[in-house]
């Protein structure tokens, strides 16, 4: 048993840092660290600074522009990208289609997709689940009729996170008819966003922003070499993407960060008897209670990566790792929205915008805590609900 | 990075597994106790043949000087059948204690005894009026010209009834706690013994002027308060292993219940309601096994050993208390009832919650470390 880094993990953190340090633009820092929020433009600029030193496709394979990286290494990645407060790389290019076009695309199909995916050129956004379509995702029923040389698609997909950003869209669609079982008639097609027919409408969140949306089709035409693998094997693709290595889903060194600034914030903010919050008895045992959760959560997330290096599975222990992950981050939103007291209520999700001018309310990002504990319920919510989840280890892990 | 054992650990491993399949089925264990003995005399002997009385000991006695990691390997094992010999309290403890602060006369003396299995140990430490705060030691030591003469009372002391040599800790007039060797049946020591819930031994000491030869102080340490509070510590953490090894059977015997229980036509382990308790259950148990290796890495190292026993013995009682209890719901009445195994190790658990500081106590101490995780 030795769970400290070899000599080359230990030199390549040192480089990892360096990178950081020089390279991580401070201006996306300070957004990150005053709570504001990301234009577009700055999710790419610090993409395309990791694409151009190569550490762009963390989880790909050499031959197709990837790192490489073994998973400790991606650990030791995302671990100091957390300490050094970047953002996390949007997913739905590099980590979801891109690896799902390199694994059952054809060359035609890499040669065409793969480079932008890899130079962030190309926003993509995700076309899963459906009005009626949530958990159960094979139930779906966006329809993609063959007419010739084209698809032609009809129906909505929602909670489609920055579709008002994205270029292109990945979908699942189906393709069979009702005498195939429902995962036996869908299909993975890649779908241009400005193509006729395509619109999208904005959902609020609770917190106000403009994150999620509807995509709807109507009588799309989508070029037939746009399907990925073969007609109605898609669900093959959605499955590999729902078990493809998720390295750092736990979030814990984003966790810990965050538990060290609420300490000092809770060092700062009067308990109401006389001393601090983090002196206040019944605050400083949940608190603890917490710490100790977020520790068993780190070992679990080394244990599966020590189980990944030796090339094992990482086994039903992501399961636990997307649960336990998400319920500590909310609880720590929890937290901070216990530490805002009464500026807890204040809503001015200007003042979190880059150019604001006015008097700031409530200390640090406070006064947005609660927008961030609404926001993040979704959390246990999307990738699998946590009930899904426990689905998954009921069935898995315990033969249920 | 690995979490794997060693070939020798394996090896371990594989052999206390074989014992406790072999020698613990649920009615040998019934069987034992009825008895009336503590624990199986044979047993012990057979720990101390096969080497494995020897891991925790300093080589210097004969001892393989193990890893906590060698421990809590065995442990966990014990933990799985409800093992009743006393490990903690005459290896951890007690020949932990004589290792710390015996003189090297008295390590010699002593040690080699524990080895081959000849010397049942039991440390007297915790008081009454103390609770877990193990500094608070009322019990006094007077030194007289040819003896010592102490007066106090212990409390809930593992082993006691079986111990060849008691080992108590006193209060010295200079304000240092010491350790004292005490045989039982000396005059002035009066033993209350009795069977705890988890079917171990224990007693109540009553110390009224029992008279101690000049030489029955454990080494000339000024204080061993510093050296019992690492004991302790060490005690904890194997409890913890004990604990992971009894929850993973918990775990197992209920999905296994749940499989074959059938009621309105099917298992009952088919129900959503029931299966997502177990995949809780679960999941608990990896975050004990996961904290529990924290810790046993840290005490191996040289980290913060207290803080990183802390966390895992809160985590690990939060865990066990929940995992025990789901265990009996989900077996129905059944799981209420002495004829099933189940409960017999949800009062292990509790035992093990209750020892050598619970899961407040601990969480207390961990959070006013005052650093971030």
């Amino acid at each position: 048993m030795d769970i400290r880094f070899s000599p080359q993990e230990t030199a390549f953190q040192e480089e990892v840092r360096r990178f950081l340090a020089d390279e991580y633009p401070a201006d996306i820092r300070r957004k990150m660290q005053g709570g504001l929020q990301l234009e577009r433009e700055d999710h790419v600029r610090w993409q395309q600074l990791l694409a151009r030193r190569g550490w762009a496709g963390v989880n790909w394979p050499v031959e197709h522009g990837g790192t490489g990286w073994t998973p400790v290494q991606k650990y030791i990645f995302s671990t100091e990208c957390a300490l050094a407060h970047t953002p996390r790389i949007v997913p739905f290019g590099l980590g979801m289609v891109g690896p799902v076009i390199y694994t059952f695309g054809t060359e035609e199909q890499k040669a065409r997709f793969l480079p932008d995916i890899l130079a962030s050129r190309v926003w993509w956004c995700q076309g899963y689940s459906e009005p009626n379509s949530g958990s159960d995702l094979a139930s779906l029923q966006t329809r993609a009729v063959r007419d010739g040389e084209h698809y032609v698609v009809n129906g909505t997909k929602t909670w489609t996170t920055m579709a008002q950003w994205a270029e292109w869209i990945f979908c699942l669609v189906r393709t069979g008819g009702p005498e195939l079982k429902p995962q036996a008639g869908i299909s993975f097609l890649l779908i241009d966003m400005k193509t006729p027919g395509v619109r999208v409408s904005p959902i609020r969140l609770l917190d106000g922003t403009p994150e999620v949306n509807e995509v709807h089709f109507e009588d799309v035409r989508v070029p037939v070499e746009n399907l990925i693998g073969e007609e109605n094997r898609g669900w093959t693709c959605a499955k590999y993407l729902l078990t493809h290595e998720r390295t750092g889903i736990a979030q814990v060194a984003r966790s810990r960060v965050r538990i060290a600034e609420l300490r000092k914030l809770a060092a700062q903010t009067p308990a109401g008897s006389g001393g601090s919050l983090l002196e206040d008895a019944f605050f400083l045992r949940r608190l603890a209670e917490l710490e100790t959760e977020l520790i068993a959560l780190e070992y679990t997330e080394l244990r599966t990566l020590a189980n990944l290096s030796a090339g094992k599975s990482p086994g039903p222990a992501s399961s636990i790792l997307k649960i336990k992950g998400t319920e500590v981050a909310q609880a720590l939103d929890e937290f901070f929205v216990e530490v805002a007291g009464l500026h807890a209520l204040p809503c001015v999700p200007e003042q979190f915008r880059e150019g604001f001018t006015g008097d700031h309310v409530g200390p640090g990002t406070l006064a947005a805590a609660a927008g961030v504990y609404l926001n993040n319920r979704k959390a246990s919510i999307y990738g699998g609900s946590n009930e899904i989840q426990r689905n998954i280890i009921a069935k898995e892990v315990l033969g249920l | 990075m690995d979490f794997d054992y060693s070939d020798e650990q394996q090896l371990l491993r594989d052999s206390v597994a074989r014992f406790v399949r072999e020698e613990y089925a649920f009615d040998a264990r019934k069987r034992l106790i009825a008895s009336g003995q503590a624990f199986s005399a044979s047993h012990w002997s057979l720990f101390a043949e096969l080497g494995w009385l020897a891991v925790p000991l300093p080589e210097s006695c004969g001892g393989l000087d193990g890893s906590a990691v060698d421990n809590a390997i065995i442990l966990e094992e014990f933990g799985r059948g409800l093992v009743l010999e006393p490990w903690i309290p005459t290896l951890t403890l007690g020949a932990g204690a004589i290792a710390a602060l015996g003189s090297p006369a008295q390590q010699q003396a002593l040690l080699a005894r524990v080895v081959a299995g000849e010397l049942q140990l039991a440390l007297a430490h915790f008081e009454s009026a103390a609770r877990y705060d193990a500094t608070a030691i009322a019990t006094r030591a007077l030194r007289h010209a040819d003896h010592w003469q102490l007066d106090g009372g212990k409390c809930v002391v593992l082993n006691a009834p079986a111990a060849d040599l008691l080992l108590v800790s006193a209060r010295e007039a200079s304000g240092g706690v010491a350790v004292f060797l005490v045989e039982p049946g000396t005059p002035g020591l009066r033993m209350q013994p009795y069977r705890n819930i988890d079917g171990t031994m224990a007693a109540e000491l009553l110390l009224e002027g029992l008279r101690l030869p000049v030489d029955a102080r454990l080494g000339d340490q000024p204080d061993a308060l510093p050296a019992l509070g690492i004991l302790h510590d060490r005690a904890a953490l194997l409890a913890c292993a004990e604990a992971v090894g009894a929850m993973a059977v918990l775990l197992q015997k209920t999905v296994e219940y749940t499989r074959t229980r059938r009621q309105f036509g099917v298992a009952i382990g088919s129900f959503q309601a029931l299966q997502h308790r177990m995949a809780d259950m679960f999941i608990e148990v990896e975050q004990s096994r996961s904290i529990l290796m924290m810790a046993l890495l840290t005490a191996d190292s040289s980290g913060d050993i207290p803080r990183a026993v802390s966390a895992a013995k809160s985590r690990i009682g939060r865990a066990a208390r929940k995992v025990g209890q789901e265990a009996i719901q989900l077996h129905g009445g059944i799981g209420v009832t002495e004829d099933l195994d189940v409960g017999h190790y949800v009062k292990r658990l509790i035992a093990i919650e209750a020892l050598f500081g619970n899961s407040d106590w601990h969480l207390r101490r961990f959070g006013s470390a005052g650093h971030a995780a």
